[in-house]
């Protein structure tokens, strides 16, 4: 009873949220100057035929009263209907079936390598001395700063072009993942990093962890027992952050390494000013960061004991 | 933050703002000026940063370069500010369900992944540095408004202002001495760690082709233009972006070392 409570508020809340959203398009629509047909056309540099225009008008019913047209736009919606990009000359929710798993694959991989390179580093971290640890913190600190399209870069330039060791484009085959990958990683490994090596800290500093070690556990003990989940409960409450910038990063990513998806399919609707598309794109990433939220605390739940209660 | 931190810190801010405002002091030469005979010069004594593909001095172009960038960077680091201090401040403040509204719009905007915001608003505006400005401004501004909230409240339920108000102090009074001054310190931390992240953003429009146009010297803009000769001539996108990273790497730091922690802007 209590699950079927959280997951209706859950639902309820996204969709206000996904309305709103819808809602900031609309407007944002209206607001570009001069013809609203036009605009959802590409604007007065695409030269769409009277008969396209004509046909926009009708399709979205530019005529009828604003309100009307608002209703309309969210029953539109509401049926999953998005409309057809006029740039891929595909009914949107088509192009986003195709461009969305290449994407969501790419940012999982890059959210589970971020993870293990975040942990592993914390771990050696927490075991270095002083000038490891200083060392640990300038790395942190520019992986954190690095920008997606200069490390994917220098990447290309360091694996590909002097060591020829891997594809510098995403050729479908396994070692063609692996640079896009670790574009995306490394920015957020240096993210969690931080955070988990703060939090790390002060749960091996504190009495529960003395108790442990005057028990007789070993260092390596209380910190897999202990440490991990306290290091690791911060980090995950970061999750919905850190999807959505691998998402921001995806669209850099994609298009420096020619990887099909949803951010190179964004990057070539918004050069084309395709409206529907860009539409359709940004309801579905707030979808995804309202579902990735939701399973972060769903699973925050499972690990942490004091918020089961609450 | 220590006496050395600050004068690193002071010195680090002087070399950038000298840079952008009178770049021909360090860099003499022309950032535009071509000379096709010495295209693809690799970085020596003579050009540190090598040439591009027309001859032009990779150093040069850097530093001219950080005019834009930085500029960019800051306007809209300010306009993202500007509207999160109205929202947040609004939301602390007003009554509670006016403030359960504006909570939800910014989650509604919080929800929408920054660069996806950045382009989505781009859509609409069409490309250039105006609405490169205005899209990472706005798409920055719901996690600020986020954090002022959370800011506010905060002070708004602290023992000091409790005490002014026993003590009968007036609101303007309470907001000059108690509030402006306690969210000041960790809003500049703030936004120490947010001009970093504008300033990325910001390059990467560019670099996508939606920012500053080629010919300008932006760092974001010519790494992409030397994305093109990767294979041939490293040194035309590695210093942009190195000077980018070092933009960033320090305002990360400079604003870590006012206090603030990093978290998700």
């Amino acid at each position: 009873m209590k699950l079927l409570a959280w997951l209706g508020r859950k639902v309820g809340g996204a969709l206000v949220v996904l309305w709103l959203v819808a809602t900031a398009i609309f407007i944002g629509v209206r607001l570009i100057p001069g013809d609203p047909a036009e605009a959802i056309m590409g604007g007065p540099g695409s030269q769409a035929s009277a008969e396209a225009l004509a046909n926009a008008r009708s399709e979205y019913g530019l005529d009828l009263p604003i309100v009307s047209q608002y209703f309309l736009f969210l029953a539109k919606l509401i049926r999953l209907d998005f409309g057809t990009s006029y740039s891929f000359k595909d009914p949107v929710l088509q192009i986003m079936g195709e461009v969305l798993p290449p994407t969501i694959n790419l940012a999982l991989m890059a959210l589970a390598v971020a993870w293990l390179l975040a942990l592993l580093l914390a771990l050696l971290a927490m075991r270095a001395n002083k000038f490891g640890q200083l060392l640990g913190n300038a790395v942190e600190i520019v992986a954190a700063a690095v920008p997606h399209f200069w490390l994917g870069a220098v990447l290309i330039m360091l694996f590909s072009s002097m060591l020829g060791w891997l594809p510098a484009v995403a050729n479908g085959t396994a070692a063609g993942l692996v640079l896009p990958v670790l574009t995306l990683a490394l920015p957020l490994a240096g993210f969690l990093t931080q955070l988990m090596r703060d939090s790390l800290n002060t749960a091996m500093g504190s009495q529960f962890a003395l108790a442990a070690r005057a028990r007789g556990e070993s260092r390596l003990t209380v910190f897999r027992r202990h440490g991990l989940r306290h290091a690791a409960l911060p980090a995950l409450g970061l999750t919905g952050w850190a999807f959505s910038s691998l998402l921001s990063g995806a669209v850099v990513v994609e298009a420096i390494f020619a990887r099909p998806g949803l951010g190179r399919s964004l990057l070539s609707a918004v050069l084309a000013r395709d409206i529907p598309m860009v539409t359709g794109i940004a309801l579905f990433s707030a979808l995804v960061y309202i579902v990735v939220m939701a399973l972060t605390e769903a699973i925050e739940r499972l690990i942490d004991p004091a918020g089961a209660e609450s | 933050m220590s006496r050395t931190a600050k004068i690193l810190s002071l010195l680090f801010i002087a070399f950038w703002v000298l840079t952008a405002f009178v770049p021909a002091l360090i860099a003499p030469a022309d950032p535009l000026a071509i000379n096709p005979s010495q295209a693809f010069q690799a970085p020596s004594g003579a050009h540190i940063f090598g040439t591009d593909e027309s001859g032009r001095d990779v150093f040069t172009r850097v530093i001219h370069g950080a005019g834009d960038s930085l500029y960019i960077g800051l306007a809209a680091t300010a306009l993202g500010m500007g509207l999160a201090l109205v929202l947040g401040t609004a939301a602390a403040l007003a009554p509670r369900w006016l403030d359960e509204v504006i909570l939800r719009v910014l989650e509604a905007l919080y929800s929408v992944p920054s660069l996806l915001m950045a382009l989505l608003i781009i859509a609409f505006t069409g490309p250039g540095v105006g609405p490169a400005i205005v899209a990472v401004g706005l798409s920055t501004a719901p996690g600020y408004a986020r954090l002022v909230r959370s800011q506010i409240r905060t002070l708004k339920n602290s023992e000091m202002l409790e005490a002014a108000t026993v003590l009968g102090r007036g609101t303007w009074r309470k907001v000059r001495n108690h509030l402006v001054p306690n969210a000041l310190q960790p809003l500049l931390a703030l936004v120490t760690l947010g001009i970093g992240q504008a300033v990325i953003w910001a390059a990467a429009l560019s670099f996508l082709g939606l920012g500053t146009p080629p010919p300008a010297p932006e760092w974001g803009a010519m790494l992409s233009a030397g994305r093109t000769y990767l294979h041939l001539a490293w040194w035309l996108s590695f210093f942009p972006g190195l000077a980018i990273v070092v933009v960033a790497a320090g305002a990360t730091l400079i604003g870590r070392a006012l206090g603030g922690k990093v978290k998700a802007i």
